[in-house]
């Protein structure tokens, strides 16, 4: 911890997750609107103190529906890596530990879900699907377990022969014992960079789909769907393409500077 | 290759089972446009009525042949390839026609991926610290972070909108045709300076790093203070022995980007209305076009495998280690 404030890449990442996150659970809060309310009276008005970052095409207030739409990319975030990380553990840690022919198998799959454009994968998942927040984290979740079930993997192939997980066999513990206690807990730190990190993606992805009408539905608000109202407007109304762009931006940043940032406090490299 | 082939046809197809009930209902209660008669082709298509793993062998059998059946909507034209009719009309098949047009795009994306980063990344590298390294490094976490469809929109705005310096959709402008060879591809290359720059926007940032980082490492070999201790000039240790040993894994890179580019052409293409095969996966997506998604799903798979394997054959041709066998 004492080293995060060290690190200038890390410390930075935090601050910025710090503000989000707090602006995020405290949005109902601090918006000084429902940001589904539509008021007819004020379309389209420009910042100002009434309206922060202004109002879109019904009138909603624009900063309410930006902080409502920071729970839903940071949930959409959350819950995908959530899902992709526990798949990829369990799924390294079979190949890992049991080598083999299932070793074979599992490592199959993983090359053949890299060759599948995985952006195409996830459109073609929600066509067959009806989009809804939910969907879209399963789907995210469901296309990015890779990454982690490499990772793990080649963690538990380097621990496997080491003295203290022998030790551990010899004195009887179970498979299942020695993966929870012994490898796991070893294998810990690039699993978190890679969750970090793939928070950040599954944003970007998150954002991208709603943007394209096929994330979260109207009339519930993501940094997305503000975004595709934006361009409709884009000749009138900067504000509606600007503010949530920003924020999608930071919070990318904000993850992306993190798990750098972890990554090189944990690189034994730069202990010395 | 093959088994991965096989597998990848499995997934394709075992998404297609994933909407709920028959395919052809859930067809029809979302595209009113498709008629009993297009619904019972499908139903017949896809052999419905037989088990699963049936429906499976029966649709991997048109597939090793080519034939990827016919769009629901865009009347019906063919998915994969063109077709004759008995009066002898040729239909263009929508991959055949979208697919050139997403390789132009992708192809000039890698080409200038790779020229600008290997001459950020090496700048970044040799000026380890300063002002240059700490602005290219800036540059390349923004580069990450930013929506493309974000930086397309603001693109849009400020040289389309407010300025009018290029044009903000399609590939040609209108009364093309009339123009002559020289202005015919000044204009195409008009109008594919936005889509190109904002698709590879994050692999350029991502790769100027990854080259910086990897120009660092061969720069503290031992082979490097040799050549500089012979007395070989700072360039010449730099841009000669240094940079090709840098630049080597750079060919497994790109082929490992592959999916990406093609995945990300779908928000590219779909803003600026392209017509490549981004732009028409999302129009089916939004129609659930089915054999064209299927048709696409496969085709993008298929061309990721065969760009990683040109991307390994071109890294033995470029290594003479690999080539002459001594490693592998």
């Amino acid at each position: 911890m004492k080293n995060i404030l060290r690190n200038p890449l890390a410390l930075s990442g935090t601050i910025i997750i710090t503000v989000i996150l707090i602006l995020a659970i405290f949005a109902p809060l601090i918006a000084p609107y429902d940001p589904n309310f539509i008021d007819i009276e004020s379309i389209l008005v420009s910042p100002s103190s009434f309206h922060l970052m202004g109002t879109d095409g019904l009138g909603r207030d624009v900063f309410s529906r930006m902080l409502f739409g920071a729970r839903i990319s940071l949930l959409v975030g959350f819950v995908a890596v959530g899902i992709a990380t526990a798949i990829g553990i369990i799924l390294g840690s079979i190949a890992g530990f049991y080598r083999g022919w299932i070793d074979s198998i599992i490592m199959r799959l993983v090359d053949i879900m890299l060759s599948i454009p995985s952006f195409f994968l996830i459109l073609a998942v929600i066509a067959f699907l009806t989009p809804s927040i939910w969907n879209i984290m399963i789907v995210i979740g469901l296309t990015s377990w890779m990454g982690v079930t490499r990772l793990v993997r080649a963690e538990f192939f380097s621990l496997r022969q080491r003295e203290f997980v022998l030790a551990a066999q010899t004195m009887g513990a179970s498979d299942i014992k020695i993966i929870l206690k012994h490898l796991l807990p070893n294998s810990l730190t690039p699993i978190i960079v890679s969750s970090v990190l793939g928070i950040a993606s599954a944003v970007l992805v998150e954002s991208g789909l709603s943007f394209l009408g096929l994330g979260v539905q109207a009339p519930t608000a993501s940094w997305g769907n503000i975004l595709t109202d934006g361009k409709e407007y884009i000749q009138f109304a900067w504000w509606l393409s600007l503010f949530p762009g920003l924020a999608i931006l930071f919070t990318v940043l904000g993850y992306n500077l993190l798990g750098e940032g972890l990554r090189d406090l944990m690189d034994p490299k730069n202990n010395n | 290759m093959f088994p991965m082939l096989i597998g990848i046809s499995l997934i394709s197809f075992f998404i297609m089972h994933l909407a709920p009930g028959d395919v052809t209902s859930s067809e029809s209660s979302f595209n009113p446009k498709a008629s009993e008669e297009s619904r019972q082709k499908l139903r017949e298509l896809y052999n419905l009525d037989k088990p699963v793993i049936v429906q499976y062998g029966l649709w991997l059998k048109r597939i090793i042949k080519l034939d990827f059946g016919n769009s629901f909507s865009s009347h019906q034209r063919p998915v994969l390839w063109e077709e004759k009719d008995k009066n002898g009309n040729i239909t263009k098949g929508l991959i055949q026609e979208s697919l050139p047009i997403t390789l132009l795009i992708n192809l000039l994306g890698i080409f200038i991926i790779f020229s600008i980063s290997i001459v950020l990344g090496t700048f970044a590298a040799i000026r380890q610290n300063t002002w240059v390294d700490r602005s290219i490094t800036l540059f390349v976490f923004i580069g990450f972070a930013i929506p493309g469809f974000w930086l397309a929109l603001l693109l849009m705005y400020w040289t389309g909108v407010a300025n009018q310096w290029l044009p903000i959709s399609g590939l040609h402008s209108p009364g093309y045709l009339s123009l002559d060879a020289f202005s015919q591809f000044i204009d195409l290359l008009k109008h594919l300076i936005l889509p190109v720059f904002v698709s590879c926007l994050s692999g350029l940032a991502g790769i100027s790093l990854y080259v910086r980082n990897g120009m660092l490492e061969v720069l503290h070999q031992d082979f490097i203070t040799t050549a500089r201790s012979k007395g070989v000039g700072e360039k010449k240790v730099v841009f000669v022995h240094a940079l090709k040993n840098a630049v080597l894994p750079l060919i497994t890179i790109i082929g490992l980007s592959i999916p990406g580019l093609i995945g990300g052409s779908v928000i590219a293409e779909s803003i600026f209305a392209i017509p490549g095969m981004g732009k028409l996966f999302y129009d089916s997506v939004l129609m659930r076009d089915f054999p064209v998604i299927m048709g696409i799903l496969t085709i993008g798979s298929v061309l990721t495998l065969f760009g990683n394997l040109l991307a390994d054959l071109g890294y033995a041709w470029a290594d003479p280690r690999v080539r002459k066998g001594i490693i592998r």
